[in-house]
This record gives C-alpha cells, sequence and structure tokens, in this order.
C-alpha cells in the first residue's frame, strides 16, 4: 500500500469571518468581502495585523457571468489592503472555496507563506431567475450535458431518481433533510433562511392573511413539504425546498503556519487531512448514486489524517440538493450506502444525534453563495470545534470535516479539522 | 477530419449520430474523443452509433434554461430530460421524448429508447441537442 501523504508542515486556521449570507441589492462582492473580512479581524483572539498577511486565495465560480467582472481576486485582495500581495482566484464552480483553502494549505505547508487569507465571494442576485440558471448550467459540461435542457437541479434530480430506483429512497427521505436543516439554519443569525420550514409556513400564511387571500392551511412541516403550492416542483423528483436558494455573500480564512498559530489565538483549529478528486461529467459516470470525486478526496484526508469515518465529530457537507446530502453521509462512510435514508428516518444527523451534520443549516438554509460556500462551512467547523457556535453548538466536538462538491461532482474537496488545547 | 465536438455538432446537423472509436483497444467514446483515455492510443477513427439504449435515470423539468423557456416550457408544460446507456456501451444525456413530463411516476426506468435529432433556431442562435424517444 502507498504511503499516506503528509504535509510538509503543520497548518492552523486562528480566525474566521462571514458576511450575512442573502439577498443584498446594493451590495457587489467586494462589499460582501470586506464584511467577512471585518469579521474575521474580531475573530482572531489575540489579534493580528492584516499587513502580515503574505498571500490571498480566493474563491469565485463567476463574477464574469454574475456582475461582468473576471479577474475577482486581486480587487478583493485591494479592498481588504493587500496590495501588492499575490491574489489568485480559484473556480472550480461550487468547490471553489474548498479548494481555495486547499491551495493555501499546500502554499503554507510547502514553506513559501507563514500567513495567507482565504476567501470566497459570490452576488448571484443581480440577474433574473432565468439567466442565474444559464449561469449555473455553465458549471456543468455544456456540450454534452447540460445542452440538451438539463440544468443544475436536473441534474441532481436524475442523481435522486436514480438513488430511488437503485435503494428505495422516497421524496419523504430529501423533505426530512430540508426540514433538519432549515431548523438548524433557524438557530444561525447569519443564514439567509434564519426560519424553519414551521416558520415560514407562518409567514405565508400571514403574508396571505394581509393581502386578503385565501389563507393556506397546512397540518405540518411534512405537509407542506408535499403540497404542490407551498413547495412546487422544480425538476422532479426535487421540488423547491430541495434546492439550494439564490445567495449573494463571503467568508474567509486566516490560515497560518502550525508553529506561530499560538502567537494569534489559544485555541487553533488545525488542518490534519485535505484530499480533492475529479470525475467526468454526470451521463458518463458508472455510478450514479454517489460521487467518485469525493469518495476519493475523502479517502486522501481519512488517510492523511490517520482517523476514520466514525471519528468524525461534526460536519459540514454540500447539501445543494437535499439528494447531495445523503450521498455525501453515504460517501464519507458516515453510513453504508443506500443507508443514508434511514439515517435520516432516525434523526441521526440531527443536532442531538450521534452523527451531527450541517448544524450551521447547510447550503439548504443558510445560502449557497457558490464560490463562499465551501469557505463557510470552515466557518462553522471552526466556531463548533471552539464552542463558539451558540445555541446551534454541539457539545464538546473536537474533530470536524467539511466536505465541498464542484457541479455534480466533477471535482470534490474533503477536509478534517482538529482542536488541540 | 478531426476528432472534435465541432465535428460531432456538424454530424448531429446531418442527422446522423457518430462517437469515436480506439483502433488500439477498441473502447467507444461517446462524448468523441480525440485520444483514448484509457491506453493513451492517437489511433482513432469515426464510428456511427445506432442510437439505441435504456435509459438509465430522468428527470421532469419545471423551471428550464432559457432556450427551453423559448420553447414554450414553463410550470405548466415541463420537459423531460435523462440519462441514456447505448447499446454500445457509452452513456449520454439527451431529452426524453414520447413521455408525459407531467406524470413522471409513470415513465419507467429501464425503457428502449432510440435517438432523434433536435433543433432550434438558424443562423448564430442555431442550436443541435440529442433527444431519445421512448419506444413502445
Amino acid at each position: 500500500m502507498p504511503k499516506a501523504k503528509k504535509l510538509g508542515r503543520e497548518v492552523a486556521i486562528v480566525g474566521v469571518g462571514m458576511s450575512k449570507f442573502g439577498v443584498f441589492p446594493d451590495k457587489t462582492t467586494r462589499d460582501l468581502f470586506v464584511e467577512a473580512f471585518q469579521d474575521l479581524k474580531q475573530s482572531v483572539d489575540k489579534g493580528f495585523d492584516p499587513k502580515e498577511i503574505e498571500a490571498c486565495y480566493i474563491g469565485n465560480f463567476t463574477s464574469d457571468l454574475f456582475e461582468g467582472q473576471c479577474h475577482t481576486a486581486p480587487i478583493m485582495a485591494d479592498w481588504v489592503g493587500q496590495i501588492p500581495k499575490p491574489a489568485t482566484r480559484i473556480e472550480n464552480a461550487c468547490a471553489s472555496g474548498g479548494i481555495a483553502l486547499r491551495q493555501g494549505l499546500i502554499a503554507i505547508a510547502s514553506g513559501l507563506f507563514d500567513i495567507v487569507l482565504v476567501g470566497g465571494t459570490e452576488k448571484m442576485s443581480n440577474l433574473p431567475t432565468e439567466k442565474v440558471t444559464d449561469a449555473l448550467a455553465a458549471a456543468g459540461d455544456v456540450l454534452y450535458e447540460t445542452n440538451c435542457g438539463l440544468t443544475f437541479p436536473g441534474l441532481y434530480a436524475t442523481m435522486a431518481k436514480a438513488h430511488m430506483e437503485r435503494y428505495g429512497t422516497k421524496a419523504e427521505h430529501l423533505m426530512k433533510v430540508g426540514i433538519k436543516n432549515h431548523r438548524n439554519g433557524a438557530l444561525n443569525p447569519k443564514a439567509q433562511f434564519n426560519m424553519s420550514i414551521a416558520d415560514i409556513m407562518r409567514s405565508k400564511q400571514e403574508k396571505a392573511r394581509k393581502e386578503g387571500k385565501p389563507v393556506p392551511q397546512w397540518e405540518d412541516e411534512m405537509s407542506f413539504m408535499k403540497d404542490d403550492l407551498g413547495n412546487p416542483v422544480i425538476a422532479w423528483p426535487l421540488r423547491l425546498f430541495d434546492c439550494s436558494p439564490i445567495t449573494d455573500g463571503a467568508a474567509c480564512i486566516l490560515l497560518v503556519a502550525g508553529e506561530i498559530a499560538r502567537n494569534f489565538t489559544y485555541h487553533p483549529v488545525y488542518i490534519i487531512g485535505t484530499g480533492q478528486g475529479s470525475d467526468h461529467s454526470l451521463p458518463e459516470r458508472e455510478e450514479l448514486t454517489s460521487l467518485r470525486a469525493i469518495k476519493e478526496a475523502a479517502k486522501q484526508a481519512y488517510e492523511m489524517a490517520g482517523v476514520g469515518p466514525k471519528d468524525i465529530e461534526v460536519a459540514e457537507v454540500h447539501d445543494c440538493f437535499t439528494i447531495a446530502e445523503i450521498m455525501a453521509i453515504e460517501d464519507l462512510g458516515f453510513f453504508p450506502a443506500g443507508e443514508g435514508p434511514k439515517a435520516i428516518d432516525e434523526g441521526l444527523t440531527g443536532r442531538e444525534g450521534p452523527k451531527p451534520v450541517n448544524p450551521s443549516g447547510g447550503l439548504k438554509a443558510k445560502g449557497h453563495p457558490i464560490g463562499a460556500s465551501g469557505v463557510g462551512q470552515v466557518v462553522e467547523i471552526f466556531h463548533q470545534l471552539r464552542g463558539e457556535a451558540g445555541l446551534r453548538q454541539i457539545p464538546g466536538v473536537r474533530i470536524g470535516l467539511t466536505h465541498n462538491v464542484g457541479t455534480t461532482g466533477g471535482s470534490g474537496v474533503v477536509h478534517i479539522y482538529e482542536r488541540r488545547d | 477530419m478531426g476528432f472534435s465536438s465541432a465535428e460531432f455538432y456538424n454530424y448531429l446537423e446531418g442527422k446522423k449520430f457518430m462517437g469515436t472509436r480506439c483502433k488500439a483497444c477498441g473502447k467507444v467514446y461517446l462524448p468523441p474523443r480525440p485520444i483514448c483515455i484509457e491506453c493513451f492510443s492517437e489511433r482513432m477513427e469515426w464510428v456511427e452509433l445506432s442510437g439505441k439504449g435504456r435509459l438509465l435515470t430522468f428527470t421532469c423539468i419545471s423551471v428550464g434554461p432559457s432556450f427551453m423557456v423559448e420553447l414554450g416550457h414553463d410550470r405548466k408544460n415541463p420537459y423531460c430530460c435523462g440519462i441514456v446507456k447505448l447499446a454500445e456501451g457509452p452513456q449520454v444525456s439527451g431529452q426524453i421524448l414520447g413521455v408525459n413530463p407531467k406524470e413522471p411516476e409513470k415513465i419507467k426506468v429501464g425503457s428502449l429508447v432510440k435517438v432523434e435529432f433536435l433543433k432550434k433556431d438558424e443562423g448564430e442562435k442555431k442550436r443541435y441537442w440529442l433527444g431519445f424517444k421512448v419506444e413502445g
């Protein structure tokens, strides 16, 4: 067996920041990025001088299509006072943020830099939904994957249908993922949907009442999720609340060499495993119910970290669609293939369960500003491992994981984190 | 003749459904690849595909991209897309025809399908894509 790959030296996270995620008509990527940077500055216990940063790695999917702005990284760096340092944009669609972290990690582990700013940013809400759908479809293989009219929800819907066909997964399992993540998001003040599904039901009823329209009645969250009016089909079998929203947002991380981590904080969070994989476009894959790029990434990360799926105490996974969370918990080895739906039924991935997944609300409720999402996941894990996650804190967690997927699994990146005191 | 995507779409324009085959190891590719990614041979040839296959999975889309909206598709008029495994081995995505996208529960995975050549507009906006019609 080949020896597990190791980092050249230890790397730790000493601060994180995040803008509020949501729809902000008056803000651009740079405004959001500055907001995240200011938040990061507050989070470094012993303080730090932004002049000490040596390089920036910025995840961004397509400010080109969303804002007509290319060459995003040097602009972000400029707006947070980092000229003339190197600033590089990482674009791997929805995995841009996670892979920006990996590039920053590799740069420090190589010895080239000691202090790196990793960021992610996306401003999606400028365009009408139809044009956002077109821009997202550009993340697919435009010649052979999305050319026939398959949208992003459509591509994930084909995986959902394949999972249903193979394992007997039901639409209700998908809905339960959404209900869980919205319950978590309701406890996250920075989430786009800082609301449970029950809260959303009540707000829709209130709106109808105010407008003098007939007030819809739903017995419970599940009856709302099954209602074509409350939760319309987008790409059968996926409905609106199976899909992550269109989001504006930014997040960033201060990454430093392990040996200087305690100059910044009493409680550094070490990155103990990293892995990344790639795959063909979806139609060409032998396996349509799991993501090979993620299985590859997870294997590398577990081997490097010297831990296994059972050791992970909290995870943020890429639930761009509810089916993606079910595949994630199977691909990461938390549950055997096909048993994700049973785990959801039994509540095993809830905040009180043995394997808490997406305590932040996930992409579903927290929001999915594409290039920022992978970095936003790290923000949550940092706070969870340091006991700073407020009402959504999972007690006593020390080892966490992030799982970030590009497109339909064309790329995947997994990181494992440990708090050491 | 190059083994390019442009050439593949030229063939589609002439209603020919073509893939490439590696002369060294015999592997058939769709999308047509210019080199074999199994044995790395450059000795490729175009082969016409039967266009017959089976439906592996599908979805019925209510919120489509601009070109499908222009074709009149919306929440009230969804369309079906799926992934097809061809008789020659490769798998490909396409629009699925001969089904009622308003009744996805009645569409059967495993159905036999046959290729159709779909086209929209002329000139710069001209667009070709693959369709597969469910047989019987």
